[in-house]
């Protein structure tokens, strides 16, 4: 076929408008790295969190998150052993600054409980996504292509957890990335690298030597909200029944 | 924060589905409710309705027309809702409006008028001069045949384009249903009789406003209400509406006997910010007045000037009763947060995209869309476009 200047013209722009939907939903390329060899999730220890916020900050700084909203934040749980079903939740400003003093009580318990994303195998707010920017990474972290969201929050809506919001000025969607930029240059995530205890641990669930596996065989482990079905990756140990 | 008790998650303090969400479902409503009652003349041959064939088309175009509005502007982007056509999520309940919406707005509800009144709009293009002449010149799309044989096709191709619409009109509406019923994570939502309680809901809604606006323009056209019209509407609307409470209420039952970890919240909800709205404005006002006040016409013969203002009552208030089962839905379901433990507020501002002004420019739209296509397509027998005399 004999192409023609007239042709061409016509033929560029098409194909450079069918190249951005080849790259949408390609997230950030590292080298050295390939998507298939992880599948991420995260380890929440809630028996060595203090609640001292540090990692609310760590991921506003990092990533950029506008005041009063949050991709991570802290609940303190106080659960009476007379309201186990109704236990008393704060979490100030997602925890950021930390929390007050409290006194202990024989009557019940208090403790902290960190919040992120959960980055669901089966996540309802991909399958509602009415274009698709909102997507599962081939190594399971779930990513939304802010240039190509509409901003309709329908995944706000879906999420079981809360976790997403619609970002202010963007207005688009907007949650925790499990700092991919990070993590796919052979880094851990923010949250994860400020936590002075180590109550959070970036987990690699397709890497035989990574002490998930460990852990995971040898303590009692949870997901939040399980009834949902949505093959949620972030791990909690220790988390008391009382936690929604 | 204010306006906050209990426990709310950080990011659910705020609504992110407000009122212009809230007309979505109302203004869908409308369609498919305004277009079954015309399929109830044109498909199960209910002669008495047939002043209304006509005007049920028109205001189901009118809302059609708008329904899309409150989305584009509630969207953060509205620039990219193209996007839903061209590369849909499979997997999404809502990418499929793009393609039901055009179903609908094309292939049934454009072509159903275009048919109806193509006769109307062939002469109307030849009698009428100036602007108005390019204009049906425009809608006859090149068909200006006439003949006998040319008008019986049209009746029977439009006659299917109706039977096709029906379905369509569920599957508009049902849509829209599943769109909330289909959200595990919203137990206020979560329910397979959602989209069932939407059509019929919708049902009533439509029919009601076309019969408010049959009746409201017969007068202002200073003619006489065709009666035998507006008591079969009535009925069909008492009988739909028992449907509609019928499943609302076993909705409501159902939960309050299952009670399961959610029902204590919810009853909280009910019983305090949603009191108003859902108990006094959607039940007791919007449904079991008028549920009362058409029982009433349907078992006492009462005088025509009585049934009139009964039916004129029952229609205001259903679809009062209506828009707040929509708000209740809506806006309810997000009042309370996901974790059982807490409550946020509404507050709905003046001026802003989704400001309550922008709401009522939407709600107002399509009256001023009908006020058109009455203009550009009169329904009325009486004052069809005439043939001209033979001879001529």
């Amino acid at each position: 076929m004999k192409t023609t200047r007239r042709k061409l013209l016509i033929l560029l722009p098409a194909a450079a408008v069918a190249w951005k939907y080849v790259l949408a939903g390609t997230p950030e390329q590292a080298p050295n790295y390939t998507m298939t060899d992880h599948w991420w999730g995260m380890l929440i220890d809630i028996s060595k969190c203090i609640g001292c916020g540090n990692c609310v900050r760590a991921c506003q700084t990092e990533n950029d998150v506008p005041d009063g909203y949050f991709r991570t934040w802290v609940e303190l749980y106080h659960r009476s052993d007379w309201h186990l079903e109704n236990p008393i939740v704060i979490s100030p400003d997602g925890g950021k600054e930390g929390f007050p003093s409290m006194k202990p009580d024989p009557d019940g318990e208090y403790f902290f409980v960190p919040k992120l994303c959960n980055h669901c195998a089966d996540s309802p707010c991909t399958q509602v996504c009415p274009v698709g920017a909102t997507f599962i990474t081939p190594d399971g972290v779930v990513l939304i292509d802010q240039t190509y969201c509409l901003g309709c929050a329908y995944c706000v809506q879906a999420c079981p957890y809360g976790c997403r919001y619609i970002h202010p000025t963007k207005r688009v969607a907007d949650k925790c990335t499990l700092c991919y930029h990070r993590i796919t240059k052979g880094l851990t995530t923010a949250c994860c690298e400020n936590c002075p205890t180590g109550a959070r641990q970036l987990a690699d669930l397709k890497n035989p030597n990574d002490p998930i596996h460990k852990f995971l065989n040898t303590h009692k482990v949870q997901v939040l909200k399980p009834q949902m079905a949505t093959g949620a990756k972030v791990f909690y140990n220790d988390l008391d029944g009382s936690v929604r | 924060m204010t306006g906050v008790e209990g426990y709310m998650y950080p990011n659910e303090i705020r609504l992110y589905w407000s009122v212009l969400i809230v007309l979505y479902p109302y203004i869908t409503g409308l369609v498919a409710g305004a277009f079954i009652l015309a399929s109830l003349e044109r498909i199960f041959r209910v002669e008495a309705v047939k002043p209304t064939y006509r005007l049920a088309l028109l205001t189901a175009m009118a809302f059609l027309l708008d329904a899309p509005l409150p989305l584009l502007f509630h969207l953060g982007h509205p620039e990219r809702a193209w996007e839903m056509y061209f590369t849909p999520h499979k997997t999404s309940a809502m990418a499929m409006f793009g393609y039901v919406y055009l179903w609908y707005l094309m292939a049934v509800l454009t072509f159903e008028i275009w048919l109806d009144y193509r006769r109307d709009i062939v002469l109307r293009s030849q009698q009428t001069k100036g602007i108005l002449r390019v204009i049906y010149k425009i809608m006859t799309l090149g068909s200006s045949n006439i003949s006998e044989r040319a008008l019986n096709i049209d009746e029977r191709v439009g006659w299917l384009v109706t039977l096709i619409g029906i379905p369509s009109a569920f599957l508009l509406h049902g849509y829209v249903g599943f769109i909330f019923g289909s959200l595990k994570s919203n137990p206020w939502w979560d329910s397979p009789l959602m989209p069932v309680v939407f059509i019929f809901s919708a049902m009533v809604s439509g029919i009601a406003a076309v019969m408010l606006f049959y009746m409201l323009l017969t007068k202002m056209r200073h003619k006489t209400i065709d009666m035998r019209c507006v008591d079969a509407i009535a009925m069909y609307m008492f009988y739909i509406f028992i449907i509609d409470f019928s499943l609302e209420m076993l909705d409501l039952v159902h939960r309050i006997y299952e009670a399961n970890e959610s029902f204590r919240s919810l009853n909280f909800l009910v019983h305090t910010k949603l009191y108003f709205s859902q108990i006094i404005l959607q039940i007791l006002i919007g449904t079991i007045t008028p549920l009362v006040l058409l029982f009433i016409t349907q078992v006492v013969k009462l005088p025509e000037i009585a049934r009139k203002r009964m039916y004129t009552v029952s229609g205001i208030l259903a679809l009062i009763g209506i828009f707040a089962m929509r708000w209740n839905v809506v806006i309810g379901g997000q009042l309370f947060s996901k974790s059982f433990l807490g409550y946020t507020s509404y507050k709905i501002h003046l001026v802003t995209r989704e400001g309550l002004l922008v709401a009522l420019g939407l709600t107002m739209l399509p009256l001023i869309f009908l006020w058109i296509l009455l203009k550009l397509l009169p329904p009325w027998e009486d004052e069809g476009a005439h043939a001209p005399a033979a001879g001529d």
